[in-house]
């Protein structure tokens, strides 16, 4: 029979760690703006290798 | 140049900027993306934005090494933007990351405050086509955020807690509350009382604080009932559980306060990049060029006092009214007033504070502050100092009835079982209480404008919040203004059918049509304006048939110009069906051909004033204008009452506030500043808007210039609602009236009031969801024959 309590204290142990993950994700800001994201996941990366090849254009040199 | 062709250099500009950094992706999102750059950037014009005081009112956070700054970019509108504005870091190094809110239409851009200035940054925005909107009051922040972190905590934590409960409670219900093993039972319930108490104590906060709020101010509102059934639900199931006589019906509390919260969610979401609430100070810039000792400083807005001399360039406003000192004064009053013709000024001249300047530099002498000023004035008056009274948790009259049959039936069960059993009173008056709640009284009104909120959105009517649907029922008198709102803010639409004229005739037509005040006569003259000069013809005769034509002699050639009939008696008519208007031409008796003028008035605006008569609604219409078009606007509104020229915006506001005291509720469409204090003081007032991107007075709802045509479908959507309500209200009094039957017996089981409770809940949301979507296919429909017929 114990093992039904050792089964509830689990149960909500488990319930307990999405509550706490939702609560973090409010937390985060996730659904401060739930359109944005959306848009940018259609970005590939394909302006980022001027971040990374070294540019000869004076604008991008930071340092 | 890659083969491309640009629509302008502004356009271009962008490009060359954008290929230069490898950022050409950003035309692939989208067929042809960017706003028309506006070509002419005046450098000067964000000058004040190296005011210390400025800056430090506009940004958030400030350090050695790095600036944030939030900016309202109206003009960001597709994933080519959004795209643009997060690589601002690869355009300018000084910027070291941007993220954006598409909804918000927002910027919020970190930057490095030694390698570029605030005023570089926005300079780059607006370089790229985002002019940010920089307002007076944005040194206040909005707590908004935070307060809707709050409430998902709050229906978090008891989406959690309810469904825990529920299932703890499950073993209970299922062996009828003998549960064999010995301790489990006991478990179960003190497991539920802990798992409740944040429930009761944080989630539920919000309703016992709006309950108590109500109780103070001596209002009986829906959230006293509702406070009262939880904390009747919880005590008595706590009292059970500690003296272990059962398992109370902590299931059904939580899941009071969950559906309830959920409820209140779903009505109060709102349009993020909509703001209800501007005042003049949105419209107005921030900083201003004051000449002093023949030095051009830069000064906000507020500092400017009586007597400075200040300069104003092309596109930019007048802060303050002020006389002409120097330069061409052209002033636009299209903010102010609706009327987008500028307005030509000479030296000496008084200009109004909201005009535009398009022209070159001039410069001006202030007469009054900016607070002071004719057109800011109007905020002066109380309206704007009070809050309209409309509630943003819904109230609706019914529910004082609601809780006085409530707490009638508890009585009553209490005197019977005093007389017969005096054991049962405690569980049956308690039973009422529980089972008598007015969960889903609420819940038929806030699913049911929650729902109607999006669809009057989808159908561009932005409301501000849910109650304003409830206002929106009740009006019976609607009045209009003219300019931008039943007619177009652009210039009437012309063309020219008919043999070809040439330079000579075109320049005698425009003469003869210069002489005439008919608004299609000056229609056709500004048409013409743009090609051949009159100057060498002189004008021999001329007289004005009125609803005809005119008739003149211009250099020896005799002109007729006009109707169909006053012309040579052709069998085409002048037709003013609402389509247009046929302007005919005969020059020295020959039929040359005739100009056409479609209707400046709003698509569909002469179906939507019949129907809204046919239903009985008085119109009116207020406009600032003078009384040229008065024939044209009578017509439409087939009525010689109730309509007003040359009114001033305090005339506005001095009439809707007779109707009011005529107890008529009154609905207000307008869209310049001038129509702000009656959208005010008005029960509903609806700012029209033409572009997202424009910006409107402070008003309860936002409705796109399209939909004028279809306003009468869209309150007759907003009566249906109250027939919605009425009907889930009549569903949800059946279910009490099971739940009572119960109650007052003293036989309510824990597991029939869990049974009860959601059902009753899940089946009103779900009915009236379903009946305002249904409602909607007829709202649909009209904008679909709108489309149709236009």
């Amino acid at each position: 029979m114990s093992a039904l309590f050792i089964l509830i204290g689990i149960s909500i142990l488990v319930a307990g760690s999405f509550l706490i993950a939702f609560l973090w994700s409010v937390r985060n800001g996730q659904y401060e703006d739930d359109y944005t994201p959306s848009i940018r996941i259609l970005f590939d990366n394909t302006a980022e290798p001027t971040k990374t090849e070294p540019s000869t254009k004076p604008l991008i040199q930071t340092k | 140049m890659d083969n491309i062709s640009f629509c302008c250099e502004g356009c271009k500009q962008v490009y060359l900027l954008l290929n230069e950094n490898n950022l050409c992706v950003y035309y692939n999102f989208e067929k042809a993306p960017g706003i028309k750059a506006k070509g002419k950037f005046v450098t000067g014009k964000f000058a004040y934005l190296d005011d210390a005081e400025i800056i430090q009112k506009l940004v958030q956070f400030t350090s050695d090494t790095q600036t944030n700054v939030s900016f309202q970019l109206p003009q960001m509108h597709c994933s080519s933007c959004v795209f643009l504005l997060e690589n601002l870091h690869q355009i300018e190094p000084g910027i070291i990351k941007s993220i954006t809110n598409f909804q918000r239409k927002e910027v919020f851009i970190i930057f490095d405050p030694l390698k570029i200035s605030l005023r570089k940054v926005v300079e780059l925005l607006a370089f790229i086509g985002y002019e940010p909107f920089i307002r007076l009051q944005d040194s206040f922040e909005k707590p908004t955020i935070s307060f809707n972190k709050k409430e998902l905590y709050h229906i978090g934590v008891a989406g959690f807690c309810f469904s825990n409960i529920m299932m703890l409670s499950f073993p209970e219900y299922f062996s009828a509350g003998n549960i064999e093993q010995a301790g489990l039972k006991a478990t179960f319930a003190w497991l539920n009382l802990s798992l409740s108490l944040p429930v009761l104590f944080f989630s539920a906060s919000g309703i016992f604080i709006s309950a108590w709020k109500g109780m103070r101010q001596k209002f009986l509102n829906i959230d006293v009932p509702l406070a009262l059934a939880i904390l009747v639900t919880f005590g008595r199931s706590y009292y059970e559980i500690i003296s272990g006589q059962g398992a109370g019906w902590l299931d059904s509390g939580t899941g009071i306060v969950f559906f309830m919260l959920i409820g209140r969610w779903f009505q109060n979401k709102t349009y993020d990049s909509f703001s209800f609430d501007r005042d003049y100070k949105s419209y107005f810039p921030l900083g201003v060029t004051k000449l002093m000792n023949g030095k051009e400083i830069n000064i906000p807005v507020t500092q400017l006092a009586k007597g400075d001399c200040i300069i104003i360039r092309n596109e930019e406003m007048v802060p303050a009214d002020a006389i002409l000192d120097q330069g061409e004064a052209n002033v636009d009053y299209s903010f102010v007033s609706g009327e987008s013709k500028p307005v030509a000024k000479k030296t000496g001249d008084l200009i109004y504070a909201g005009g535009k300047q398009c022209g070159s530099s001039i410069r001006l002498l202030v007469v009054k502050e900016a607070s002071q000023s004719y057109i800011t004035q109007l905020w002066n008056n109380d309206i704007f100092k009070r809050k309209k009274n409309i509630a943003t948790s819904f109230i609706h009259p019914w529910s004082k009835y609601f809780t006085a049959a409530l707490f009638l039936v508890a009585i009553t069960t209490g005197i019977y079982w005093a007389f017969v059993d005096s054991s049962k009173i405690l569980p049956s008056v308690t039973a009422v209480l529980i089972v008598a709640c007015p969960c889903s009284l609420l819940l038929s009104t806030t699913f049911t404008y929650g729902n109607m909120l999006r669809i009057f959105g989808k159908n561009k009517l932005y409301l501000k919040n849910a109650g304003v649907i409830e206002s929106l029922a009740k009006i019976n008198t609607i009045v209009f203004d003219k300019t931008g709102t039943i007619t177009q803010n652009e210039f009437a639409k012309v063309f020219y059918e008919g043999t070809t004229l040439t330079n000579y005739e075109i320049a005698i037509i425009k003469l003869a049509t210069g002489q005439s005040a008919h608004p299609l006569s000056r229609t056709i003259n500004n048409f013409l304006s743009s090609y051949h000069s009159t100057v060498g013809l002189t004008l021999e005769y001329f007289k004005e048939y009125a609803g005809k034509g005119l008739s003149a002699v211009v250099d020896g050639v005799i002109v007729k110009i006009g109707s169909g009939n006053f012309v040579n008696q052709l069998s085409c008519q002048t037709i003013f069906d609402g389509s247009g208007a046929y302007i005919h031409i005969l020059l020295d008796g020959v039929y040359k051909g005739f100009f056409v003028i479609s209707n400046q008035y709003r698509e569909g605006i002469n179906i939507a004033i019949n129907n809204l008569k046919e239903n009985k609604y008085e119109l009116l219409m207020l406009s600032g204008d003078n009384d040229a078009e008065k024939k044209i606007i009578e017509k439409l509104f087939a009525s010689k009452n109730n309509i007003l020229f040359n009114q001033s915006p305090q005339d506005k506001l001095n009439t809707i506030k007779k109707l009011q005291d005529q107890n008529k509720k009154v609905l207000m469409l307008g869209d310049g500043l001038n129509d702000a204090g009656a959208l005010m003081q008005s029960d509903v007032g609806i700012a029209v808007s033409d572009h997202s991107a424009q910006f409107s007075p402070a008003c309860d709802a936002i409705i796109d210039g399209s939909k004028i045509g279809v306003i009468h479908a869209l309150l007759a959507y907003a009566r249906t609602g109250k027939k919605i309500v009425a009907a889930s209200f009549a569903l949800s009094i059946v279910y009490n009236i099971i739940g009572l039957s119960f109650a007052v017996k003293g036989t309510l089981s824990p597991i029939v009031a869990a049974i009860l409770m959601p059902t009753s809940s899940i089946s009103i949301v779900l009915l009236v969801t379903f009946l305002s979507s249904l409602c909607a296919r007829g709202l649909s429909k009209a904008s679909k024959n709108e489309s149709l017929s236009a």
